[in-house]
């Protein structure tokens, strides 16, 4: 069977005090997104270590996506530099294991970036589909 | 290591599981290594269910629990706190959200939710089990409080405070108190003059004894944290003398001769070169401006006994338990030729303006020509879709409106006409602009992209503007004075005070809050909280609303004399921590220092400060820094139970009977899924006949197919004839 649909696994790591509420209220307003996405909630998108995103890689999670506070970040207002730095350092740690680092995604997500967060996550599981190295298994459905 | 787990799964009434089977999943987890007691619940927030799993954890032993519920924005604390009741450290409970972030997005999908839910809950049993017991942080503080800015919202929590049993001082930059609104004449919506509701305020900070006012002062320099905050006042001195004669004083003001520019009234006027900004301001002890009088030495020999220009500046060591910011906001200043300010005379802003309308008891006067036209132009430096201040200040509208109604009240023979881009006169202000509006006041709207032209033609002024409501045609508004309606910026020393406290400014600039609905007038840093506009343009009401906000923050955080801080807080692994200082470099609270530890240096965190935020973990090249409670363990094993192999039993999917009575239980499926079933039927269908038979599109009959196919609901049934698509029957 060729023809068959891959849902790719996405872990998310988002922000305890605004991209979490974010995405709790798509759930509210039951704004639909794959549910192969799974969420961990941090204080700040700048404490993300990349051995955590390659430990992701390697129990086999295809996208890693960063909903960051941006510039609305209230811990730094250097917060954007520091996740930035994060997933360079992260992007070198792949390529170094073979793993493509267009794999690794982020965006600001607000507190009410509901549907923002759904398009991001619709995105994000077409562009991994479409990288020519994903491995495509049959019958990944979830 | 824990070996005692609790978990709690919820049905939330049936919000979790009409589509997430909690029985089945209660039941897997109860095969789990590590847990005991596995239940699924109604409610898992209700009393009943608390006491029970009090009585789980005491009966049971637990040395930790789970429950998969609502947002831990919800319930965390309730869960936590039932931990507490049990005797079980509360660090050792983990929430699940699998509602918002699991029951309600995949309604649509609710066997994936089944599996996703499994996932999340045992990546919440997998974090918990590497939970450790920490205990809150306790830390003594002062009951003092440091309020910086003695506008309406500072002098209001100021007393406030004071009347709460805190000890106050109150630390104003200007050398007297009240801020903005002194400069306003009347005040929307009652007509209030500024300056009375400044006096009576004053009266109230002088009736209390635990109220320190400095003016002319600034923060030098402040250390410490939450607490036990250091901080050191400069204050400028007034170059009079404390126990001079006040009669005496009033006669040297009296026989002054030297002027000075009068910024209080933007230079529309001159004062003496001692004074106060306005006759009634307090504290009621003029300021002396020493340059001014430099030359003028009879003069101040004369009235010595009142003047010392031998003054200088103070600075005095204080020590409070918390800070509130009340420091206000600035008024757009129009760059140079901005709608021809600073260039066309006749162009000023509103606050400059209503200086002038003050001054002008009688008839309204400027530059020696009488004022009848005049033109408000709204949204000056707010609303830019290209520039800086992209947000609206929402109180100028009212203002200028407000303004408008006072000068036909004050004067005959006005005339007013109001160049928009939306009215926003929100709340009861709209009175204001409905009263406008029938008095006459003429309103064009003109569109962002095109806005108003002002032009000098002989001595009086021509605004052009493209009227939006009527196809943009172009009015020509002949005006006496051009009135700017600015908007609110950041105030020009917020960045310095921002650094100061380490308060993070956002991209308008103001003051951040931690979340603007949750936690308003907190800051990240502990014990420093902010309030009125210098957080966000605010109209008075709302200014001192968000003070008395803080206030009641402030209060209850000191009232018992020790606070007790989460235990979130980076941890620093000594063996591993050569101290390279890129922890302390990036660290924006100076949270990190480095100190000595046997024969080596390493770094150190004050538990006081550090917020938790995790900046500076990432950035140890040798990993020796963890936050507790995301720790490495903790993170990593959430990964491997997001990805553990989910074993959901088949029949489990099953409950009605199709119309060969095999039993199937549909009640959570989907309505494509039994659509599809009733498609196939008893027959075997290729994807293609389902979707050309339902009318669905042929990619969604495949995602489904293939997802029934996974949980055993349908089976593959040999191929068509040209060998393209699958046949699929129901399972027996």
């Amino acid at each position: 069977m060729s023809d068959v649909v891959f849902k790719p696994k996405i872990l998310v790591f988002s922000t305890d005090k605004i991209s979490d509420p974010g995405i709790d209220q798509a759930g509210l307003r039951k704004i639909h997104y794959s549910p192969a996405v799974y969420v961990i909630s941090l204080p700040c998108s700048s404490g993300i270590k990349p051995k955590w995103i390659l430990h992701a890689f390697e129990k086999g999670f295809d996208g890693v996506f960063i909903a960051a506070d941006g510039h609305e970040c209230s811990y730094s207002p250097k917060c954007p530099e520091h996740t930035n730095r994060i997933i360079e350092e992260s992007q070198i740690l792949m390529k170094a294991n073979n793993i493509n680092p267009k794999r690794i995604r982020m965006a600001a997500i607000c507190s009410v970036c509901a549907e923002p967060f759904s398009s991001h996550m619709e995105n994000f599981s077409k562009i991994l589909i479409g990288l020519e190295d994903m491995k495509v298994e049959t019958g990944k459905v979830l | 290591m824990k070996e005692r787990i609790g978990v709690y799964i919820c049905h939330c009434g049936g919000n979790i599981s009409d589509y997430v089977d909690v029985d089945e999943l209660s039941k897997m987890f109860q095969e789990e290594d590590g847990v005991i007691v596995s239940k699924d619940v109604m409610f898992t927030c209700a009393d009943s269910n608390q006491k029970d799993m009090v009585k789980d954890i005491q009966d049971h032993n637990l040395d930790a629990i789970v429950v998969a519920s609502c947002s831990p924005k919800l319930h965390l604390h309730t869960f936590k706190n039932v931990a507490s009741r049990a005797g079980l450290n509360p660090t050792n409970y983990v929430q699940v959200n699998i509602r918002e972030q699991c029951s309600w997005p995949h309604s649509d999908q609710p066997r994936e939710a089944t599996v996703k839910a499994a996932g999340l809950i045992r990546a919440g049993i997998n974090r918990v089990s590497h939970s450790e017991s920490l205990d809150n942080i306790e830390i003594s503080v002062k009951k003092s409080v440091l309020v910086l800015g003695a506008g309406v919202s500072g002098m209001k929590a100021a007393i406030d405070l004071a009347r709460l049993g805190n000890e106050v001082y109150l630390v104003e930059k200007d050398y007297f108190v009240g801020g903005r609104i002194a400069q306003a004449e009347k005040l929307f919506m009652a007509g209030e003059k500024g300056t009375e509701i400044i006096s009576k305020l004053f009266g109230e900070l002088k009736s209390h004894n635990n109220i320190t006012l400095f003016t002319g002062a600034t923060i030098e320099k402040a250390s410490g944290s939450l607490g036990n905050f250091h901080v050191d006042v400069k204050i400028k001195p007034r170059y009079i003398r404390g126990k001079a004669d006040p009669v005496l004083v009033q006669r040297a003001i009296e026989e002054c001769s030297v002027f000075i520019n009068d910024e209080f009234n933007f230079g529309l006027s001159k004062r003496k070169a001692i004074y106060k900004n306005y006759p009634e301001a307090f504290p009621d002890v003029p300021v002396l401006n020493p340059e001014a009088l430099r030359n003028q030495q009879e003069f101040i020999s004369k009235y010595a006994s009142c003047f010392d220009l031998d003054q200088q500046d103070e600075v005095l060591s204080l020590i409070v338990g918390s800070v509130l910011v009340t420091t206000g906001f600035d008024s757009y200043q129009p760059k140079v030729n901005e709608y021809g300010y600073g260039n066309i005379a006749n162009v000023l802003t509103l606050p400059e303006f209503n200086r002038l309308v003050a001054l002008s008891p009688d008839k309204l006067i400027y530059n020696d020509k009488p004022v009848n036209k005049i033109a408000f132009i709204y949204c000056v430096g707010n609303r830019e879709k290209k520039g800086e201040n992209k947000y609206c200040s929402r109180q100028c509208c009212s203002a200028a409106i407000y303004s408008s109604l006072e000068l036909k009240e004050k004067y005959q023979g006005i005339k007013a006409y109001h160049l928009y881009r939306d009215i926003r006169t929100y709340g009861k202000q709209e009175i204001l602009f409905e009263k406008s509006s029938r008095q006459g006041d003429i309103y064009i709207r003109f569109d962002e992209k095109e806005p108003p032209v002002v032009e000098q033609v002989g001595t009086s002024l021509m605004v052009k503007v493209k009227d939006y409501l009527t196809y943009k045609k172009e009015l020509e508004v002949q005006a006496d004075i051009v009135v700017l309606v600015t908007g609110m910026v950041a105030r020009e020393d917020s960045q310095q005070i921002s650094e100061t406290f380490k308060i993070p400014i956002g991209s308008d600039k103001f003051f951040n809050e931690i979340h603007p609905k949750l936690k308003p007038v907190e800051t990240v840093i502990k014990g420093v909280y902010i309030g009125g506009a210098c957080q966000g343009p605010k109209n008075i009401s709302e200014s001192v609303q968000s003070s008395l906000s803080a206030v009641a923050k402030i209060n209850a955080l000191l009232k018992s004399g020790t606070v007790s801080i989460d235990p979130v807080i980076a941890n620093i692994n000594n063996d591993l921590c050569t101290w390279c200082g890129k922890c302390a470099e990036v660290c924006e609270y100076t949270a990190i220092r480095e100190i000595e530890n046997g024969d080596k240096h390493i770094a150190a965190v004050n538990k006081a400060i550090c917020t938790g935020c995790g900046i500076c973990a990432p950035i140890c090249p040798v990993n020796a820094i963890e936050i507790a409670q995301f720790t490495d363990l903790e993170i990593e094993s959430m990964i491997d139970g997001f990805m553990s192999k989910i074993e959901i039993p088949e029949q489990a999917a099953l409950t009605e009977k199709n119309e060969d009575g095999e039993v199937l239980k549909m009640k959570e499926f989907p309505q494509i899924w039994k659509n599809i079933v009733h498609s196939i039927n008893g027959d075997k269908k290729t994807v293609l006949q389902i979707s050309q038979e339902l009318a669905v599109d042929k990619d969604i009959i495949m995602y489904h197919v293939m997802t029934m196919h996974k949980y055993s609901v349908l089976v593959a049934n040999g191929m068509d004839q040209k060998q393209q698509y699958y046949y699929y029957s129901l399972k027996k």
